[in-house]
Parts: C-alpha cells; structure tokens; sequence
C-alpha cells in the first residue's frame, strides 16, 4: 500500500505554535473558561487589500496553510481539503445579527459571501491559484480527521500527490453565550496547567487553525508517515478498548507495542472517563501524552494533537507539559491519537516514523 | 458639504474593514476604485446599500453608480443634490 507522508504542519493556535522552528518551548498558560489563539502578523502574510474581508478563521488558515506549503516546498498542490465544525460562524452571526437589526433590509455581501463552511478551502485555493479538488468536510468533532481521511484515500489511490489538509475553528461571542447556557463551557475559569484536576463540567473552548501538506513522496522535510484513521460517531466505553485494539491489530501492533497515546481529554469530568478507560486499561504501560490544556477544545482541536504527535515523530522528544503519566519514551516510533467529544464522534489517528 | 464628506470617508472606512487607511489618506477627489482605494464590485455594492440605509437614497439604475462613486466628492455632490431635491 502506497505510504502517505506528513511533510510539513502550519499552526496557529492558542500557543506559539506558528513558527516552525519552536516546539513548545515556551508553554502559555491561561486562567479562563475560553482561550482565543495567539494571533501571529497577519500582515506579514496577507495584504491589506485581502485581509479586510477574511474573517479571523479564514487569516488563522491563511497562515497556516502558507507556512505549511513553504515547509513542504510547493507553491501549488492537487487538493485542498478542510475540516471545520462551525465554518467562518463569527461572519454568520453578524450577517444574521445584520437581517434582525435591520428588519431584513440592507443586507451587505461581505458577511454572506463568508458565512459559508467552505470559505476557508476556497480563500486559499483562490490566494495559491489551486484549482484542483477542494472540499470541506463539516462532521463536529471528527471534520479534521474526515478531511485526513479523504486525502489518505485520494494519496493511496494516486489520485493525488500533494494535498493541504487543515482543520479550522474560530472562537465567537454568541456561540460561547449558548454553550455555556447549555453547560458545555465551564462555569468557573480553570487554571490551565490543572485542567484535568478541575473536577467540573464542560470544557474550556478555544480556536485554532492547523494544516498540513500530506504527500506521496517522502522528503527531507517529512515529519512522518500517516499509517491509518478511523472514526466512529457513536461508540460505548463497553467496545471501546476493543475498538482501539482491533483498530492497531489491522496495523499490525498491539497495545503494547504502540509507542505513545495521545489523548483529547479536555477536563470535563463528565466524560474524560473514556481516555481514563484506555489509559487505566489496555494502555496502562504504555507512555501517554494530552493537549487540550494547551490548546482547549472545539471541534478541530485534534488538529493540534497531529500537529503535537507530528512534531514528537520528528524532534524525537516529547515535551514535559504533555506528558499524561511518568512512563517515558526514548525514541518514538508509532503515535496513537485518540479523541472524542461528549462521548461523541470518536477518532483514532496511527502515525509512524520514517 | 465638509462635514459629509467626512462623514463619507469615515462611513467607508468603517463599513468596508479600511484597517490601514485613515479619512487623511483619501483625498475628496481621489479615484475610490481602480487606481485610488482600489475598491472593487463587492464594495460598490456595499456603498449602494450604505445609501439606502444611511440616507435613505435608492439608486433607480445602477449604471448611474459608476459616476456617483467616482470619489467621495461626487458622492457628497449626488446625495447633497438628492436630500434637496
């Protein structure tokens, strides 16, 4: 089977993730119930005249997705395929904000033209000249790993060569306003570093942006290879360890064997039970690493986690504010994430160094 | 008729995200599109509806927003001569 390479990551989130030359170095922690991205020069990026109509979600993955085609040395790609669980939503709100406020009269263009879900994917085919497959995948907390999906198949079946793949998903007032209603977010700020010793509902929302150049060929650049994905929307904790051993089965390893897991535990006690469950369980001796106090959660924050266990595979290291237990691992070889959100839309990523 | 024209330019500042540009940097009779601000088909519509919501004045043929955004000057000329009409 043809092998799929991770040749280059782009990031922007609510770390100093956007240079690629740092790998956490520098962890910035926060004391709050949302956390918004550390937003790099945009200007340094984008002109003027295109940055005054992107919303923030579409400047996140411009940056992004340019740092990680600069990385991997293309000045153009086959595809372009991103995953978003709200889409350009602060531009949907203002515009229907704009329809009440002016009792359906005077609607402007801008706001509708970015509503959509697929304005990201079409900003950047538009910003590098791509007029290949572009396709935006909307599945809540498993749209990154779909857009991963489709663009492992399309690289197997030589479809394609080069493909940008991201995951993007911005922060917004209205959005943070229901979901606290409803208790997803946090009533209390947490302390970031003690995130999974809250012992509190909800979860600590944040944003981000993550892209990546997923390719046929490896190069010097390559950071691993993308062995495997699989997602499931619903899944019990009664089948999950079982799911999760088949699921490395079919890639030839065992529970044991797998290097280092990666969870999406995100603090909320409702339903952090479910890593608990593999890292009590069939992962008890196995070195495990999380990243949501670093990142916080919504529905493409595994796109963080890929970006983490890229970077692992590749520096060799895993940086002290991920690790998860005391087992340590000295050479990476294979990478496991797994996340889920609210017991929903399960996710199993296999990585591999090459 | 200053005071409009200031109003204008910090009117499409504002509706159009000019994050760079200040009411300084546009001149009464410079080109707002092509050569000048380098506004395009997207902000042409945004000033018609600007008008209408602002100044409550419709534009009957849009052809005619070719001359009547030429700059901030001819804005100012035409909805000076439509409130006194």
């Amino acid at each position: 089977m043809k092998a799929v390479y991770i040749n280059s990551v782009g990031s922007v989130s609510a770390q100093k993730t956007f240079n690629n030359e740092d790998f956490l170095e520098e962890i910035v922690t926060y004391n709050d119930t949302t956390i918004r991205v550390i937003e790099p020069d945009y200007k340094a990026y984008i002109t003027p005249a295109a940055a005054r109509r992107m919303a923030k979600g579409i400047k996140m993955s411009t940056v992004s997705a340019k740092t990680a085609m600069e990385e991997a040395g293309v000045e153009n790609i086959d595809a372009i395929i991103v995953g978003t669980g709200l889409g350009c939503i602060g531009d949907s709100e203002k515009f229907v904000s704009a329809i009440i406020d002016n009792k359906e009269q005077f609607l402007t263009p801008t706001r509708f033209i970015q509503s959509s879900h697929n304005t990201v994917s079409g900003q950047i085919a538009l910003g590098v000249g791509c007029k290949g497959y572009n396709f935006t995948y909307v599945h809540s907390a498993i749209s990154f790993e779909s857009s991963l999906l489709d663009a492992l198949m399309q690289i197997r079946n030589k479809e394609a060569t080069n493909i940008l793949v991201g995951g993007v998903d911005e922060l917004v007032d209205h959005h943070v306003d229901t979901h606290r209603l409803i208790d997803h977010i946090k009533h209390k700020p947490v302390d970031s570093s003690q995130l999974l010793q809250s012992n509190s509902k909800g979860c600590v929302m944040a944003e981000g942006a993550h892209f990546f150049v997923l390719s046929g060929q490896k190069q010097s650049s390559t950071y691993g290879e993308l062995v495997a994905i699989t997602t499931y929307n619903t899944l019990s904790k009664s089948v999950l360890s079982e799911k999760v051993s088949q699921f490395l089965g079919q890639n030839g390893l065992t529970p044991e064997e797998l290097d280092l897991a990666i969870f999406g535990n995100n603090g909320d006690i409702d339903f952090d039970s479910y890593y608990e469950l593999l890292g009590k369980g069939i992962f008890k001796n196995t070195p495990q690493a999380y990243y949501k106090h670093l990142s916080g959660e919504f529905d493409t924050a595994s796109g963080f986690g890929f970006w983490l266990a890229a970077k692992i595979l590749k520096s060799q290291t895993v940086p002290t504010a991920v690790k998860l237990n005391q087992l340590e691992v000295s050479r990476p070889k294979t990478i496991l994430l797994y996340n889920q959100y609210r017991g929903e839309n399960h996710s199993l990523v296999l990585l591999r160094r090459c | 008729m200053t005071d409009l024209k200031l109003e204008l330019k910090e009117k499409i500042i504002e509706q159009l995200n000019l994050e760079d540009v200040s009411v300084d940097d546009i001149g009464d009779s410079d080109p707002l599109f092509g050569e000048g601000l380098g506004l395009d088909s997207i902000d042409a519509l945004e000033l018609i509806v600007m008008l209408d919501k602002d100044y409550g004045i419709k534009l009957a043929d849009p052809k005619e927003g070719r001359q009547i955004f030429e700059s901030v000057e001819t804005m100012a000329t035409y909805i000076t001569q439509q409130k006194g009409a």
